[in-house]
């Protein structure tokens, strides 16, 4: 089952990616031609390309960092309140959690929207358009995404802090250490296995950041501003049918995410986990 | 009780009472500020579905509504074949769930309590398969949809979410299977046991909170798809499900808001319930698969 739906269309992917597949091809009308590697320095040669893979890892970057900074405040912060207060945020980021990703996206939009969204007229914009710009455009894009994906994070981290013993944290405290020296010296090195699993798993969902993206700003923005390399290799693809392209993109990410996979190997390994 | 202990006790009071108290009413005021803002959006949502059409277009947006009305969602509910694209939805996610915790729940009891050839090489590949995006094989999965002729059916849908959720909840479950004794597994089978009736009776009750967290990924993930459904049901739009119905409010030139918040709403609504009932389990079951 894995084997047929997930090794399958990888081989099949690293196979599209090397032939000239369009249209035509699909329908049957032409044969397949072999390209070699023709699709692959087509794609390198092309600007917008390399354009869009650093605005993809810098938008992704900045995403999992304030995700994890974010998430990772709030799970300090649950822990040094009480229940009332605990249970609302938590129920809070349960709900953002909860919500789709769609749904988010139109919901971001409403309240950011120029003519009848709340945020403009608290900060007093006017009809200032957030999607017309293309770093506001991502900047509200990364809003979204660190409201829907923290909640992992925090609930995650919370988790792990608890299970760190009372004494530990008391004896910081009884030698003045501060809230942040105590996060530094104490729960980091105390919680690294957590925090390398929320780490990776947060670049592996940021990387491939879609949807949000594709809804927020109409399929990647004014003349593809806002491309990542998913919507990128997506439009290439479905939209203008240049499937081995689109292919060769997918491919590319594909290596980038085992790379990271890779580390995150290394990392375990060091930990001295056994697989 | 010695005379030290005491005073470190009194100390730890002293700390407690003079550094912790002004913190804490701090934390709690940020704590709820946070909770408020965080849960902003999804009160906003509900709000304008239920803003009449002229609140909603008004250009001093209010934060509360003098005239609830149901209009929004009579639009959404109006529209062609809208309960059945709720019911596909979820036949797919109840499917997604069911099928790949029976499967996960298996497999990740094959590779923690058997040793056998390849075993931590089919363990990098199940990270492996996490890290590959969805979008990229959209493409290929393709032509395989079309080749096992199931586009424009629901099993385009639930076949490629069952594969994709798999590799996190078996990967996730693991940790709750090896948290298991195995002194647990011997006894068992000392009073007589079945292989059968340990897994089913024994360890199937013991990891239930790692199979409800796991559980959860894959239902967002099947719920909240967008990318397949726009994919693979291309002509058959009776097979089509939640997210694409609504886009069709959604109209990049001129948004009709109330429907699209009536029908976020509507979408919503199942997956908070979900969350909600199993909040509990989930917070212990995330702890308990991190702490491996």
């Amino acid at each position: 089952m894995l084997g047929g739906l997930l090794a399958y269309p990888i081989y099949q992917l690293g196979l599209i990616s090397v032939f000239h597949y369009t249209q035509a091809q699909v329908s049957g009308g032409e044969p397949t031609t072999f390209e070699g590697f023709g699709n692959y320095s087509r794609l390198f040669s092309d600007g917008q390309f390399w354009e869009v893979l650093l605005a993809t890892v810098a938008f992704a970057a900045a995403c999992v960092v304030s995700t994890l900074a974010v998430g990772c405040a709030l799970a300090v912060l649950l822990t040094r309140v009480r229940a009332v207060p605990r249970l609302a945020l938590m129920l809070a980021a349960l709900g953002a959690w909860a919500t789709p990703a769609i749904t988010g996206s139109t919901v971001w939009l409403f309240l950011f929207d120029a003519d009848f969204g709340p945020v403009n007229r608290v900060l007093g914009l006017g009809d200032h358009s957030w999607t017309y710009g293309r770093f506001s455009a991502f900047f509200l894009v990364l809003l979204e995404v660190v409201w829907c994906s923290f909640p992992f994070v925090m609930v995650t981290v919370y988790a792990g802090i608890r299970a760190v013993p009372a004494e530990v944290l008391e004896a910081a405290a009884l030698d003045g250490a501060s809230p942040w020296r105590i996060w530094r010296s104490v729960l980091v090195p105390m919680l690294r296995p957590i925090l390398v699993v929320v780490t990776v798993q947060s670049v592996i969902w940021d990387f491939k950041v879609f949807t949000q993206i594709y809804v927020m700003t109409g399929g990647g923005g004014i003349a593809g501003q806002n491309l990542v390399l998913n919507v990128y290799a997506y439009q290439k693809a479905f939209a203008s049918s240049q499937y081995s392209l689109g292919a060769a993109i997918g491919v590319v990410m594909l290596l980038i995410l085992l790379a990271v996979t890779l580390v995150y190997l290394r990392l375990l390994r060091r930990q001295g986990e056994e697989l | 009780m010695s005379p030290v202990r005491q005073d470190v006790e009194s100390r730890v009071n002293l700390l407690r009472r003079f550094t912790r108290r002004p913190g804490r009413t701090a934390a709690e005021a940020t704590a709820l500020v946070v909770a408020a803002v965080v849960a902003f959006p999804l009160y906003w949502m509900v709000l304008s579905a239920f803003k009449p059409a002229g609140e909603i277009r008004s250009d001093e947006p209010r934060p509360w509504t003098s005239a609830p009305t149901l209009d929004s969602f009579r639009r959404v509910f109006g529209q062609q074949d809208f309960g059945r694209y709720f019911l596909n939805s979820v036949v797919v996610a109840v499917a997604v769930v069911i099928a790949s915790a029976f499967i996960a729940f298996l497999a990740a009891t094959a590779v923690t309590r058997f040793r056998f050839r390849l075993r931590t090489t089919l363990l990098i590949m199940f990270l492996v398969a996490q890290m590959v995006p969805v979008e990229a094989l959209t493409i290929p999965l393709f032509f395989v949809m079309r080749d096992l002729g199931q586009l424009n059916t629901l099993w385009s849908l639930i076949l490629p979410h069952i594969a994709f959720s798999l590799p996190f909840a078996i990967w996730m479950l693991r940790g709750f299977v090896k948290g298991v004794p195995e002194a647990l597994e011997e006894a068992a089978y000392m009073d007589g046991a079945s292989r059968a009736r340990f897994l089913w009776q024994i360890l199937f009750p013991l990891v239930l909170p790692g199979l409800v967290a796991t559980s959860v990924f894959s239902f967002i993930s099947a719920w909240n798809d967008f990318l397949f459904a726009k994919s693979f049901i291309i002509s058959d739009i009776s097979q089509s499900t939640l997210p694409m119905a609504l886009l069709v409010f959604y109209k990049p030139d001129d948004p009709d808001w109330g429907g699209v918040m009536a029908a976020s709403t509507v979408m919503t609504i199942p997956v908070l319930v979900f969350f909600v009932l199993v909040q509990r389990r989930l917070v212990s079951g995330l702890g308990g698969a991190v702490k491996d």
